[in-house]
């Protein structure tokens, strides 16, 4: 190349600019990995933090004691059985509902200004901060529903709160099964929702799935919401047994019961100045973090492995 | 299933057939659109509570009061229901976040898009997404416990809530958010106009910087906007890290109270229901909620725009 035109100096000042050029497309590639790595640090250095800090108190009886007022005494228990039963009732309620509104919006929504109008609301409502939806619920559902401060009232606001990403998830799955399977369904002389039922969401259930554990994935670890419907964060006993003895066998009364969950027992204990109860706060903080981190494991792992099984 | 077996069956028993399958089918497709619509009611009832109990709020203290006022102490004796210093300390909270989370978030995107081998996406990505599936009450005990201290050996007279350290956090808690809509941006710029720029013997650098990025430049914009209004919204990074004091400052080294901060702390009292410190709450969360909402608009105006500029 350089044999065709310039004098070696011409061709100096080339080499040299494309050195240069070169020097910096380098430099920017180190300067794009450490600032993609200060993310990754972070969520390691967090997690070390929190295990090092709490490693000492993760022990059954952690997880087998109510909150106390001695440190070395607390445990998890009512915060633990409250969240369960709480992700209990956010994942009834959410789910279908939120599944449901998908495969309208994807199968059976007419072009017209009333769809319009809903698929504005569900991108609005994702980007309302959690902590309005606690204010929703504490106005909606404690007070005019009448509900009180109960794991209903808790589970329903996260299932409000789940809502978009629920639809948003599903409907990307819905839409990523090909349109000639619904021909094909069609020709056979299925109606729409047969259609619906027996090919597209059985096809759609892996993406469907992984949305729906990254939005539980969030509700755990949501606490502004539920904190603002006034959970409280001191229980020392559990929620009335699902299981009776007695027929019918199940009961309902642990809907209505107080209750505490495991974000907000972690940040009970952050606020308290002595330093024993952030030893607490820290292990409870790695129980969360280990359930909300390997929930979004297994959705990534889902989402993968669909990924590369399926082949249209 | 009759009329299988006779294909020519008596035209009453072929409309019974089709009622019998169509009535199922209109009531499914009503009770989706029910469920569709509850998105819809959502934002209703989302919007109806908040101006009802703010419309209480109002009857005792005047707009001009609440939007001029310089003073926040709606729980002392003497009362001052002044905006500003949560709105300020919101704004102030949010700017740190987003003094982390814009370079941080750009220059990963950027890498990602353009530097970036398959391997090394397939690995970072869902790490990234990890960190923004981190619960927002651990990001506070780090702030808190792990970057207050830090903090606290460079500058020593750095109070123990303050600003400063939330605001990293969460800044860092965003780069997720910021990094994948603007990767997204970047990615949707075709490959024909890199392949334009590599043959004019452009490097890699010079490619991102010069072509993709400005093509990318209103995704890349949205971006920023819809992580202004994650930041805005953010309510326990900056309720644990950064006090419960309402403090009408721009230095991000002393303690501020943010609008989310002033909700949670009143909502952990008890407050009996009705009464003007529980109408507060809401008209604290009405300007919120019109802070996002004007944030999330601008951003998505941006973002409508890049995508349907190819």
């Amino acid at each position: 190349m350089s044999d065709l035109s310039g004098t070696p100096d011409q061709v100096g000042a080339i080499r040299a600019m494309i050195a240069r050029h070169k020097r910096w497309d380098m430099i920017f590639s180190m300067i794009g990995l450490v600032a993609m790595l200060v993310g990754v640090i972070t969520l390691l250095a967090l997690f070390l933090d929190l295990v090092l800090d709490g490693y000492g108190r993760l022990t059954y009886d952690f997880f087998t004691s109510f909150p106390s007022r001695h440190a070395a005494e607390a445990g998890i228990l009512s915060a633990w059985v409250g969240t369960t039963l709480v992700m209990l009732v956010t994942a009834f309620a959410g789910v279908p509902l939120g599944v449901a509104a998908a495969i309208y919006l994807e199968e059976y929504a007419p072009r017209n200004w009333m769809t319009d109008l809903i698929e504005i609301n569900v991108t609005n409502l994702a980007g309302v901060p959690s902590i309005v939806y606690g204010l929703l619920a504490l106005g909606l559902f404690v007070y005019q529903l009448n509900l009180g401060q109960s794991i209903l009232a808790a589970g329903l606001t996260l299932a409000l709160l789940i809502l978009p990403v629920v639809i948003v998830a599903t409907r990307e799955a819905i839409r990523a099964v090909p349109g000639a399977i619904r021909e094909a369904a069609y020709a056979v002389g299925a109606t729409k929702w047969q259609t619906v039922a027996h090919h597209v969401l059985p096809y759609s259930t892996a993406g469907i799935l992984t949305g729906v554990i990254i939005g539980m994935a969030r509700a755990i670890g949501e606490t502004a919401p539920i904190i603002t419907i006034g959970a409280l964060t001191f229980i020392a006993f559990l929620p009335p047994s699902p299981v009776t003895a007695t027929p019918p066998f199940v009961s309902f009364e642990w809907l209505m019961a107080p209750f505490t969950v495991l974000p907000i027992q972690m940040f009970s204990w952050v606020s308290r100045p002595q330093a024993a109860f952030l030893e607490n706060a820290a292990a409870t903080g790695v129980v969360i973090i280990v359930m909300t981190l390997a929930m979004n494991a297994v959705a990534i792992w889902l989402r993968y492995r669909f990924r590369k099984r399926i082949k249209w | 299933m009759s009329d299988a077996k006779n294909p020519v069956s008596p035209q009453p028993s072929r409309f019974a057939y089709q009622a019998r399958r169509h009535l199922p089918e209109r009531i499914i497709q009503w009770l989706l659109f029910l469920a569709a619509l509850t998105a819809v009611a959502v934002t209703i009832a989302i919007v109806v509570i908040l101006v009802y109990e703010s419309l209480g709020f109002f009857r005792h203290v005047s707009l001009w009061e609440f939007l001029t006022d310089t003073q926040w102490t709606p729980l002392f004796s003497d009362k001052h229901f002044g905006i500003l210093p949560l709105v300020a300390g919101t704004l102030l909270t949010s700017a740190v976040a987003l003094a982390v989370a814009v370079p941080l978030g750009t220059v990963t995107a950027i890498y990602l898009s353009e530097f970036a081998s398959h391997g090394v996406r397939e690995v970072v990505k869902p790490f990234l997404e990890m960190l923004s599936g981190v619960p927002t009450v651990v990001f506070g005990y780090f702030a808190l416990l792990f970057v207050t201290p830090l903090l606290q050996k460079l500058i020593p007279e750095l109070p123990g809530f303050n600003v400063l350290s939330a605001g990293l956090v969460m800044g860092i808690m965003i780069i997720p958010y910021v990094a994948s809509v603007s990767e997204d941006a970047m990615r949707a710029v075709p490959m024909h106009i890199r392949e334009g720029s590599y043959a004019m013997g452009a490097t890699r650098f010079q490619t991102a910087i010069r072509v993709v990025t400005p093509a990318a430049a209103s995704g890349i914009v949205a971006a920023y906007i819809l992580g202004i209004s994650r930041a805005v919204g953010e309510t326990m990074v900056v309720a644990i890290a950064a006090g419960t004091q309402p403090n009408l400052t721009w230095n991000p080294l002393e303690g501020a109270a943010t609008i989310s901060a002033y909700i949670v702390q009143v909502s952990l009292g008890d407050l009996p229901h009705g009464t003007l410190e529980y109408q507060t709450i809401f008209a604290a969360g009405l300007v919120l909620m019109l802070m996002t909402l004007l944030f999330n608009v601008i951003g998505h105006l941006m973002r409508k725009r890049f995508r349907e500029a190819y």
